[in-house]
């Protein structure tokens, strides 16, 4: 069974004062996500995936189309028990503890006063916030109210967990919790549907991604059938160059960027040896440091497909 | 009923750390520091100055309480978005108004509880200064019947919380302020509504403030501060009917706050 599905999903929002239009955000998505899968929302800001999640979430209602999580239209609410949410730069209560927080939240998810305190400890433990359980939530910053937004998702142990830009406002630290968090989520069986624009988060961590640009799905599937993986070169960082071996080279390769003290990037064709050009530059003085192949990244395919579906932003990037 | 007490608990929770204390304490100092000075200037009347004073004061601390914090219930949910953490959850839309105003109305009880306990203290305390100063008053210094006015104070800051909840449902926290405000100060003045045909000869005109007479809140059978702290008599009937008034109010303004947000898109 798909754990969440839309079918034909439709926004418009009305903009204007005086003459109010119809400004269409999300067209027509129609997207199944199974159980147990770690799917990527990937696109630019304003693509709609924040309307997508809240439509899921029944935030929004929908012009047309219809959403369904756990086989349950999104406007059961008793669905909700298990479901978890994660909104994007989350706020709470200032004059309220971490602790009465995740209490309140538990407990409106069903979790009895007895259990209260063991759920809400250990998930505290969990995203890293055990020493700050009795902080007001106004001492907090931005990454702490991130980590108690995350805590308030995964409080009652839900099925299906919706995180909108989970890794926004993080230090590295921090994002490297909550993708460990995320992990262990998958490795439970838990489905986690994620927004995000930060790429190689999306290439670690999900099974499936779709992307999404100027309202409408671009392209959805597994990374290993997007990103076609072929050799597109070698990357190879030197140190010790001459200026006189530098020249010689320049015309043999593909590139040839000077970085700092002294070192070289110097990109080669994926029909060449690099064991060529390595054995030139030892033979010569040099040092190499480095040695990598060049791949198509979902970076590179998630570039081509907005500029496909918008040329002008592309320009930019 | 679970989600709605839950809901009602937070609020409750938040809104004694938040301004309440304060409202509290600024009312004590000023009750004290009033009748101390009025106790010093008056001769005879100074047990009917500080049972007015008392009950005014109550009176305002609580609409202000009921405004400010009624308005940001729903309209800093929706402005600082935590609202969304809130609806992710299984809770209803109808559930979190009623939640929200049945916390507020605990917090102005509990609120309104502890300045009545000031207010007595303060009766208790001139008494027992003085004991003359009931003579010049009809009714005794600490009178149980300021406990029916103090009731009625409570009950008419029910319908004022509805209003307030009601009208930050759609609009910004701003117009919300003044629209509540706006109709408990019209609350007060609309049984002048009702016999404008007295005043004005004009049919539409006079029709159109029966209109207004029956929509707007009149709140002001909720002032009873002058029968019991004069002694005169105030009866059952009046009560009954003006409670029954507030509940039916309540429920209608509720409904449609209810109704609003139901269809709401919080973007």
């Amino acid at each position: 069974m798909a754990a969440i599905e839309t079918a034909n999903l439709t926004k418009d929002f009305l903009v204007g004062f005086w003459r109010p239009r119809p400004y269409r955000a999300l067209d027509g998505l129609s997207l199944s996500v199974e159980s147990g899968e770690v799917f990527g929302f990937l696109g630019p800001n304003g693509a709609g995936k924040s309307t997508t999640l809240k439509l899921l979430l029944q935030l929004i209602y929908p012009t047309t189309g219809s959403a369904h999580i756990l086989g349950k239209p999104v406007g059961d609410v008793e669905v909700r028990r298990r479901i978890g949410f994660l909104a994007e730069n989350p706020y709470y209560y200032d004059y309220l503890t971490a602790e009465e927080v995740l209490t309140y939240f538990g407990r409106l998810c069903g979790i009895s006063a007895a259990d209260a305190p063991r759920r809400v400890s250990a998930i505290l433990d969990a995203v890293g916030l055990g020493a700050e359980r009795r902080l007001k939530l106004r001492q907090f910053s931005k990454g702490m109210l991130q980590r108690v937004g995350l805590a308030q998702a995964l409080i009652h142990d839900p099925e299906v967990v919706f995180l909108d830009e989970p890794m926004s406002g993080l230090d590295p630290l921090g994002r490297r919790h909550v993708r460990d968090l995320i992990l262990r989520l998958r490795a439970k069986g838990t489905t986690v549907f994620f927004s995000s624009h930060i790429l190689s988060d999306a290439e670690t961590l999900c099974s499936r991604v779709g992307i999404m640009a100027q309202g409408r799905l671009v392209a959805s599937g597994r990374v290993s059938e997007l990103v076609a993986f072929e050799l597109k070169g070698w990357e190879l960082v030197a140190s010790g160059v001459s200026d006189e071996l530098r020249a010689e080279l320049e015309p043999r390769v593909q590139a040839l960027h000077p970085l700092t003290h002294g070192r070289y990037t110097i990109q080669i064709a994926a029909n060449r040896r690099p064991e060529e050009v390595m054995t030139e530059l030892t033979g010569r003085g040099a040092r190499v440091e480095s040695l990598n192949p060049m791949r198509d990244t979902l970076e590179d395919y998630f570039v081509r497909q907005i500029g496909a579906a918008n040329p002008r932003e592309t320009a930019s990037v | 009923m679970r989600a709605i007490a839950l809901v009602a608990g937070a609020v409750f929770r938040e809104s004694v750390r938040d301004r309440v204390p304060y409202s509290m304490v600024v009312f004590a100092v000023l009750l004290m520091a009033a009748s101390y000075l009025i106790s010093q200037m008056t001769a005879g009347q100074d047990l009917k100055i500080v049972k007015d004073l008392g009950l005014a004061a109550i009176a305002i601390f609580g609409l202000l309480i009921a405004v400010f914090i009624g308005i940001g219930l729903v309209s800093k949910e929706v402005e600082r978005k935590s609202i969304y953490g809130l609806l992710s959850k299984p809770i209803s839309r109808p559930q979190f108004i009623l939640g929200k105003f049945a916390g507020l109305m605990l917090t102005l009880l509990v609120n309104i509880a502890a300045m009545s306990v000031a207010f007595y203290g303060v009766l208790w305390l001139m008494q027992l200064v003085n004991p003359g100063v009931e003579l010049a008053a009809r009714a005794p210094a600490t009178d149980p019947r300021l406990l029916i006015a103090i009731g009625l104070i409570l009950v008419e800051l029910a319908v004022v919380t509805a209003l307030a909840v009601f009208f930050s449902t759609f609009s910004s926290p701003l117009l919300a302020t003044l629209m509540t405000i706006g109709l408990w100060v019209a609350g007060h003045f609309n049984a002048d509504l009702r016999h404008f045909e007295k005043v004005i000869d004009n049919d539409a005109i006079a029709w159109l403030a029966r209109v207004l007479y029956y929509v707007l809140p009149n709140l002001a059978p909720f002032d009873i501060k002058a029968e019991v702290v004069h002694g005169l008599p105030v009866t059952l009937r009046h009560v009954v009917l003006t409670v029954a008034y507030a509940v039916v109010y309540t429920g209608v303004l509720l409904t449609a706050a209810v109704a609003v947000f139901r269809r709401r898109d919080f973007k």
